[in-house]
């Protein structure tokens, strides 16, 4: 199970969030020009990483807000959690993490 | 290589077993083959095996960065079934579980296939008419499907607490539904591979890939580097990287899955027992172990570990439905990465990529469909197009949007 | 009962059992006697039972092997009736008084089973023998007879009469083990203030301190280990769990407990923990040796022996052997001497051993014989005989015997450690496998890091448990390790014979009856990586997940392949580390705590009206059956007054969503298909929601109830979805927009009143809102009072009919419904109920959400197309409209079906195929998604969904559902009132 620090209430069990995917995907600005094939990657294409994953999760029995954690999806450990619209301080460039 | 049967077992006995012959060989890897496939699991070896069975391909290697079998393949609860709603996922299924029929004396390994029927059951009015819809579906299809009453169920499974929490109002079962010995199918298809010429190299692991012209033309190992003219991934729960290593970015998420056996006790449950509702599905080996399947965690993850809560869920799931099972004892639970499409159906066939091909999105079920996914992308390899039970199932309908969500219609998750 | 000498394996004096507290129990039907502080092992080797068991696969005669846990033979059933738990290991079972125990696996009895038949022709069932044959016809054919013969205990069938608990508990460190190592760390950590749980899986802390000859200070190691607990017992930051086991390690170090209750309300009871640090202090498991005919009972682990002789004043045997690889199993020569039993000779592997050992064993009169092996053993029911022979296998003569103690080398309990993908490597000195690198928190220490002297041990635990201390920021005069006076024999160093290969069985997994045949088979067919290995000869899956039997097989598989041992690797301990019980697991969930049920606010109300309920999420009236109604018939009731007069409907559970801000309509905008923007304050707009997919995710009517302020209106089952993907397109997408979101579904209690009467029952309530058409149309929503409460009444119809939707604060619930019922009298008001609903809105093809729509449903499938397509600026989910798949032309179109014969139902989930004649299998045209008897249309009407419908009325269809056909003909889902005249005034 994990345990996951909401920046607002602390660690909690990983029953009092949902998850929501893969974080910092950008919407195309005006859906009506984006290409079946943009749209679809907007939709549907993930990075999936073997490692280091910058994702979004809710508080969703608790404050009802979203945040971004990077966590590690081999050994779920969490490096880092920050808040919506925020950019991670680690970077996956080598596909894992560095930490601040 | 050997023939099994039981008068050979029987002549080996009085030898004291001293002749059996080796399953596969563990053969060098060449510089060169027609096909390589990544990946030793089911979908891997029953490709191989189909090329150089029936496709006259006969130069072909699977590469396996572990040992055969030991991905999802080996850690699955061995269901088959084709009760599918939609007619193209249903004529892919069927095809599967007909082969499955026949898979014993076709690879001549008893794979020890028990069709002992796959029950469906509902726990709500409203889903019993989703059923009524999906059952009528199945037969629309062609496929066995009998919707059942309550009474029907009872008889069954006696010890069903058809009273629970959310009562049951009845099912259907598929009879020809039923599970098999899933290291048997991989090993049985790696002996029959090898036999026919396939080499099957494990311990190797692909860590890159060169591609030129929008074709890969090696791939790179932790046992050299080897050549080919046509690639294939088979590598449930590792396809968005190696797709990566070829430039290819997947729709695919991985998630865990969770299985558990409790200890063996004598048998007690015939049929194989699924609640879409009350989320748990269960059935009892031929070694007296329940099998216990249930929900996934949802989120992204590669450490083949399960997660707490979803124990909890699956065990409150089945003693609800079977309370006599409440002094049984759990034995081991484990995880497999289920690579898991927005449609939950799987990808099967051509890449971008010109001489790639690929076979992943088997998502949770991906053990019925090997005998299928192995025919059907052997000849896709071959013709260099899909097969006619392939071209609902591509990479691009992601794009035209043509998912195919069984989910979605039968208002059921699959 | 017949009469027998008490406990003839039992001294006189010793051990740590309470000799004036006898207990009574039974094995296979015969009456014993044990003492309080017993094992059911312990009893039953006191009574001199050896034979206690029958083998998996071969039903071979079994013994008591261990002592602990690991047991891989003495699985035992207890209890009776439904209280029977079955392959329990009889030395964790506690004694106690009445016990009722059974031998499993084995008919007509444990010392007569027929089943050993397959024993005698063990040769034809070698490891996977089964996937060669049984082939023919099927193996369904074959399986229906071999079946009957699996699994080991008897299933139970009827429910568990014991209760179970659940804890959720936290803490600083937790420690695993209570033995000496476990007890320092504990007192060393408690001392500074550390949050500390110690488990030990024993009834008693102390470990090997219970059954060990040790000294420490002065003291005997269990009268030190006493006063450590007693101390522990003492401060408030330490937790004290004996008799409870650490079964598994999940993510983030979440860490579960199984603790067993004695004359508790509860029979176990699941911890789940939350720990900043692990220690691991659990220990090392003696492994057996692979020798020919090792399975025999009478045949124990060393330590095993010296457990039951300390602990329990038990002797296995009185004409006792030992055959070991190290020097451990000699105390078990002390120990034995001590009490005045002679251990006749010792078989030891190793050529040389040291000259304390040798002149130990000579001052005994043990003969000792090095570099030898044993080469077979006699007995059936018991160990009677063993044969050795030298290394190169010449014969070197047979020893009588009666107790074979064996040691093969010691094991660490590192299994959590595995849990949590923690990496092993092999020592080859120990032979055996050590914590390489640690997962985070975690610390290993005493025997299960590898020590094998007491003293390194509580140096050891003293040091990792400053550390530890240290880390979690406690600080203090760190304490210094207790002088251990007088330790075992403790060096482990070992080395392991050629493997013999002779024509006997040898067992390598006693639990799954693997023999090295099995492993010299599975090597000469290829299986030769460690999990291949393990697949094929099922070697360590069993209940003991190979406790006893995995460092066998791996040397084993090492020899016959001629690799290192280092190279083979090890398999994945899974958790749990001991089988734990499923209704342990379940806990309480179950039942009406399954899923809690949400009553309406007038639940009592509605009872007193003879509802008929059903769970809709929450308990709602289906209908309000009149004494001799059927359900079909007070729905048919229900119906017409409804259309003839007045109904009373309570929609509490309606979706209820207040959306506010100066953002809110360009917010609502983006969310609804439909145009928000033009709405006026006080008008409602019925609006479609999709998902990004362009799927229909829900519907329901939108009020504005001023310029910034909305209600979002949804179906009841969808309000905590809709919730949450508002506040995710607001705080993830669109968090510039100002808008804030409650939802108020629980706050108001809602009802409808419908019905050509409603709005005379809402005058007569009083109200001082203005109910005229003019003032408030079809689609338009006032505030105010009625019936002397707080309001928001809108003129929203779901059934057809003139139709009032009253919202009151949610605790007047069932004032507003009495009373509407008690004024409503005189207008003939009728309480209806959902299934009513159903019918008046499927006479009206009223779409429900989930039930005409599906997870593929787009708005032109349900003819709402135009208003998609016109919306100019963007919403959620527009996008996916536009592509290919959405645009094509057989797309599934909601449409109305009658049935050709009107007397003829047509069932819901039934499929549509092209005319009258046709035969399945088919492609299917679409499936029938609602469907009632219309009792205004007097005849049975459907809604369904058709390929390319709304182009194919008047077509003629048929309806297959499984066995029956229904001629059927295409029509316009809209019945009744087709004009929709009745929702004008």
């Amino acid at each position: 199970m994990l345990r996951i620090k909401c920046p607002w209430c602390g660690v909690r069990d990983q029953t009092d969030f949902q998850f929501g995917g893969e974080s910092h995907i950008a919407r195309p600005e005006t859906p009506e020009h984006a290409s079946d094939a943009e749209w679809a990657n907007y939709l549907y294409f993930r990075k999936n990483p073997k490692g280091l994953h910058y994702e979004r999760w809710v508080h969703s029995y608790g404050c009802r807000q979203w945040f971004n954690i990077a966590r590690d999806t081999l050994t779920h450990e969490i490096i880092e959690v920050y808040k919506m619209g925020e950019q991670p301080s680690t970077r996956s460039d080598t596909g894992k993490a560095n930490k601040k | 290589m050997n023939s099994y049967s039981g008068f050979s077992l029987f002549r080996n006995a009085l030898t004291g077993h001293r002749h059996w012959s080796r399953a596969w060989r563990d053969p060098v890897p060449k510089k060169h083959y027609d096909v390589v496939i990544v990946g030793a699991g089911g979908h891997g070896l029953a490709t191989a095996y189909y090329l150089a069975k029936y496709q006259g391909v006969k130069n072909v290697a699977v590469l396996e960065k572990g040992y055969l079998g030991g991905g999802n393949s080996g850690r699955n609860t061995q269901v088959s079934r084709s009760n599918y709603f939609y007619p193209e996922s249903g004529a892919f299924y069927e095809h599967s579980l007909k082969l499955f029929e026949n898979l014993a004396q076709e690879i001549n390994f008893n794979v020890m296939f028990s069709q002992r029927g796959v029950l469906a059951i509902c726990n709500s009015p409203h889903e019993m008419e989703l059923y009524r819809r999906w059952a009528n579906a199945i037969q629309m299809n062609g496929i066995d499907s009998k919707i059942l009453s309550r009474e029907g169920i009872k008889k069954l499974i006696p010890h069903i607490n058809l009273d629970c929490r959310f009562p049951v109002y009845g099912g259907f079962i598929q009879k020809r539904g039923g599970i098999s010995r899933h290291d048997a199918v991989t090993w049985g298809y790696a002996r029959q591979a090898s036999a026919a010429g396939v080499d099957i190299i494990q311990q190797c692991e692909v860590v890159g890939m060169d591609s030129s012209d929008s074709r890969v033309t090696t791939v790179h190992t932790t046992r050299g580097t080897i050549a080919a003219d046509k690639f294939a991934l088979c590598v449930a729960g590792h396809s968005s990287q190696l797709a990566a290593m070829a430039g290819l970015r997947l729709p695919i998420t991985s998630i865990p899955l969770q299985a558990m056996v409790t200890e063996p006790v004598r048998p007690i449950l015939h049929t194989c027992l699924v609640s879409a509702h009350i989320h748990v599905y269960v059935s009892q080996s031929d070694r007296g172990e329940i099998v216990i399947g249930g929900g996934a965690d949802l989120y992204n993850s590669y450490a083949q570990r399960g997660g707490l809560p979803v124990q909890h869920e699956n065990m409150e799931a089945l003693l609800e439905l079977l309370p006599i099972f409440s002094r049984l004892r759990l034995m081991r639970q484990w995880a497999g990465v289920c690579d898991m499409t927005p449609d939950v159906s799987p990808i099967v066939g051509k890449t971008p990529i010109d001489n790639l091909y690929i076979s992943t999105g088997w998502g949770t079920g991906g053990y019925k469909a090997i005998p299928a996914g192995g025919d059907t992308l052997a000849h896709t390899m071959v013709h260099d197009q899909a097969h006619d039970l392939l071209k609902p199932f591509q990479l691009d309908r992601f794009e035209t949007g043509h998912l195919i969500d069984e989910g979605a219609a039968s208002g059921v998750a699959h | 009962m017949r009469s027998r000498v008490d406990n003839p394996a039992r001294l006189s004096d010793g051990g740590l059992i309470d000799r004036n507290k006898p207990l009574q129990f039974s094995f296979n039907g015969v009456n014993y006697t044990g003492y309080e502080g017993d094992t059911l092992a312990s009893a039953l080797l006191a009574n001199d039972i050896k034979l206690v068991a029958r083998s998996f696969k071969y039903h071979r005669p079994r013994g008591v092997f261990t002592a602990g846990e690991e047991e891989p033979c003495a699985l035992i059933e207890i209890g009776e009736g439904d209280a029977r738990t079955p392959t329990s290991r009889a030395p964790m079972i506690p004694l106690v008084q009445g016990l009722i125990t059974n031998s499993q696996n084995c008919w007509p009895s444990v010392n007569f089973d027929i089943g050993r038949v397959l024993d005698f022709t063990h040769i034809f069932w070698p490891a996977g023998f089964y996937n060669k044959t049984f082939k023919w016809p099927s193996w369904h054919t074959w399986e229906n007879l071999i079946r009957k013969s699996t699994g080991l205990g008897q299933a139970l069938t009827g429910p568990d009469p014991d209760h179970y608990e659940q804890v959720n508990a936290h803490c600083d460190l937790l420690i695993c083990g209570g033995g000496p190592a476990g007890l320092l760390a504990a007192r060393t950590a408690g001392r500074l203030g550390v949050r500390v749980m110690l488990v030990e899986q024993d009834q008693s802390f102390g470990g090997t301190l219970n059954w060990e000859q040790v000294q420490i200070e002065g003291k005997s190691g269990h009268s030190w280990s006493l006063n450590i607990i007693d101390e522990l017992d003492s401060m408030k930051n330490v937790m004290l769990l004996p008799h409870t086991t650490v079964v598994g390690n999940y993510d983030h170090n979440v860490t579960t407990l199984l603790q067993t209750g004695q004359g508790t309300a509860w029979r176990e009871c699941f911890w789940t923990v939350r720990p900043k640090k692990i220690l691991l202090a659990t220990g090392a498991i003696e492994q057996g040796l692979i020798f020919p005919n090792n399975d025999r009972p009478g045949i124990m682990l060393a330590s095993a022996v010296r457990h039951y002789l300390n602990r329990y004043a038990v002797v296995p045997g009185r004409n006792v052997m030992v055959a070991t690889n190290n020097d451990t199993a000699y105390q078990t020569v002390f120990d034995l001497a001590r009490k005045q039993i002679a251990v006749s000779t010792v078989v030891d592997i190793r050529t040389e051993v040291s000259e304390e050992i040798r002149q130990g064993m000579a001052d005994l009169g043990t003969a000792l014989i090095c570099g030898v092996r044993i080469s077979d053993t006699r007995g059936t029911r018991g160990i009677n005989k063993v044969s050795i022979e030298s290394l190169d296998g010449k014969i070197m003569g047979s020893h009588q015997c009666d107790l074979l103690a064996v040691s093969g080398g010691w094991s660490p309990r590192l299994h959590l450690l595995a849990h949590a993908r923690g990496k092993l490597r092999f020592e080859p000195a120990s032979q055996s496998f050590l914590a390489d690198t640690l997962p985070p928190g975690f610390t290993v220490t005493g025997s299960a890091a590898g020590c094998s002297k007491l003293t390194d041990t509580l140096t050891d635990a003293i040091r990792k448990t400053n550390n530890i201390c240290s880390q979690l920021g406690f600080t203090g005069k760190h304490a210094t390790a207790p002088v251990v006076d007088k330790d075992a024999l403790g060096s482990t160093k070992t080395v392991t014979a050629p493997l013999n290969s002779g024509k006997h069985r040898q067992w390598i997994d006693l639990a799954h009856d693997v023999t090295l045949l099995d492993a010299e088979l599975a090597v000469r067919e290829g299986f030769v990586s460690v999990e291949h290995f393990k697949r094929f000869t099922t070697t360590g899956m069993s209940v003991d997940q190979g406790k006893t039997g995995n460092l066998n097989a791996i040397i084993a598989l090492a020899a016959l392949t001629g690799r290192e041992t280092a190279d083979i690797g090890t398999t994945t301990f899974r958790p749990p580390y001991v089988p734990v019980t499923l209704g342990a697991i379940a806990g309480g969930n179950l039942g009406e705590f399954y899923a809690p049920r949400r009553y309406l606010p007038a639940h009592t109300l509605h009872q007193q009206l003879n509802a008929h309920f059903a769970d809709y999420d929450w308990q709602r009236p289906e209908c309000y059956p009149r004494a001799g109604e059927t359900v079909e018939d007070a729905v048919h009731r229900e119906v017409l007054a409804v259309r003839q007069s007045v109904g009373i409907f309570d929609n509490s559970p309606i979706g209820k969503i207040e959306v506010r801000g100066t953002d809110a309509a360009e917010f609502l905008n983006r969310v609804y298909i439909n145009n928000v923007l033009t709405l006026k304050p006080g008008r409602a707009r019925y609006g479609l929601m999709l998902n990004e997919n362009g799927v229909i995710i829900d519907d329901g009517v939108f009020v504005r109830l001023s310029e910034n302020h909305f209600l979002v209106h949804t179906t009841s089952g969808a309000v905590s979805r809709i919730v949450a993907m508002m506040e995710e397109w607001l705080q993830c997408e669109w968090s510039h927009l100002r808008v804030l979101i409650d939802d108020i579904t629980t706050q108001w209690a809602n009802f409808t009143l419908a019905g050509p009467r409603a709005r005379e029952v809402l005058n007569a309530l009083g109200t001082d809102i203005d109910l005229s058409a003019k003032n408030l149309p079809h689609m338009a929503m006032a505030s105010g009072s009625v019936a002397g409460l707080k309001a928001r009444v809108a003129r929203i119809s779901f059934s057809g009919e003139l139709s009032f939707e009253v919202s009151i604060p949610a605790c007047t619930a069932q004032h507003f419904m009495q009373t509407s019922l008690n004024l409503g009298q005189a207008f003939g008001i009728t309480p209806y109920g959902i299934e009513t609903l159903m019918v008046l809105r499927t006479e009206k093809g009223y779409l429900h959400v989930g039930v005409d729509t599906d997870g593929s449903s787009t708005p032109d499938d349900i003819g709402w197309g135009h208003v998609a397509r016109k919306k100019t600026t963007d919403y959620i989910g527009k996008r996916s409209l536009f592509r290919p798949a959405n645009l094509a032309g057989d797309r599934k179109q909601l449409v109305g079906l009658e049935p050709l014969d009107s007397k003829q139902s047509i069932p819901v989930g039934g499929h549509l195929l092209p005319g009258t004649e046709q035969q399945v299998p088919v492609r299917t045209e679409g499936w029938v998604t609602s469907a009632c008897y219309s009792p205004n249309l007097k005849r049975y009407i459907a809604l369904a969904v058709l390929a390319g419908g709304r182009q194919r009325l008047d077509e003629l269809l048929t309806v297959f559902d499984e066995d029956r056909r229904i001629a059927v003909k295409v029509v316009s889902p809209l019945f009744y009132d087709t004009e929709n005249e009745r929702l004008k005034d």
